[in-house]
């Protein structure tokens, strides 16, 4: 299983780097898996998908997809893309430590 | 997969829609949906019957396409029924609809927003006598096939 260093701390990922064990996530770490994917700096709109992100996982065990964001996020799907331009769900998912969203649409 | 024998990611898409039926018109908005979710970049060419798909009047009434569709299992006879495709076409919306799988007018504009573009073809758009205003908004341009060789440069074509 490899793993990927945070802030001095080592986490389990998977081969593309998404967390398999999501508890293991903290809020303090978002901000450097984030500039490895690209993404300056986290702002609150950031702040408000990487929460609700963590939120869905832990009601229903998966990450949203897009669609999911775009509907029940608070954030539309313009702005999801100009948040997270490499995929919204994808690089969001990263980010709140819980594994990729698996759903088509 | 092994470090060092890593294939090249795909980094762009050109799909074109030439269908107009339901099951015409969906694989390629689900490939171009999914490859803007995946960070891919992704532009929808829409062509022949496809522009059906974005055309103002009738992107809400696509259909299932039930003669000559083996798929339905059922007798080549009985899809040509009156109201057959109705009746067929409820049926998969409803079903889609169950998996959240947005109608056809919706996914185009959700794809839109995306960032990914659309646009209709020219040699068709002639054929059918259609202009700009004949589309929705979304539609970026209608442009040539030679335009759309351009613009597909560097990226992969899928044919739909």
């Amino acid at each position: 299983m490899p793993t990927k260093t945070y802030r001095g701390r080592e986490f389990e990922v998977d081969a593309e780097g998404f967390f398999t064990v999501p508890s293991q996530w903290s809020e303090d770490i978002a901000a450097e898996i984030a500039r490895e994917e690209g993404i300056g700096e986290l702002t609150d709109r950031h702040w408000q998908v990487i929460k609700f992100m963590r939120h869905e996982y832990d009601e229903k065990g998966a990450g949203p997809t897009v669609r999911v964001l775009g509907k029940t996020s608070g954030v539309p799907i313009k702005e999801l893309y100009q948040l997270f331009p490499r995929g919204p769900a994808k690089i969001a998912a990263k980010i709140a430590g819980i594994p990729k969203p698996r759903g088509c649409i | 997969m092994s470090d060092n024998a890593q294939p090249m990611p795909i980094e762009k898409v050109s799909i074109i829609v030439s269908k107009g039926s339901l099951d015409g018109v969906y694989p390629g908005l689900i490939m171009a949906n999914g490859a803007r979710a995946e960070g891919i970049e992704a532009d929808l060419f829409f062509t022949f019957f496809g522009l059906d798909a974005i055309h103002k009047a009738r992107h809400e009434h696509i259909k299932m396409a039930t003669v000559g569709n083996p798929g339905l299992h059922f007798a080549t006879l009985l899809g040509g029924l009156p109201g057959m495709s109705a009746v067929m076409t409820h049926y998969m919306t409803q079903r889609m609809a169950k998996l959240d799988i947005p109608s056809v007018p919706e996914f185009i504009e959700m794809i839109a927003d995306t960032g990914a573009g659309l646009y209709a073809c020219k040699a068709s758009a002639d054929l059918f006598g259609l202009e700009k205003n004949d589309f929705i908004p979304q539609v970026a341009d209608i442009i040539t096939v030679g335009e759309f060789y351009a613009m597909a440069a560097g990226g992969q074509i899928i044919f739909t």
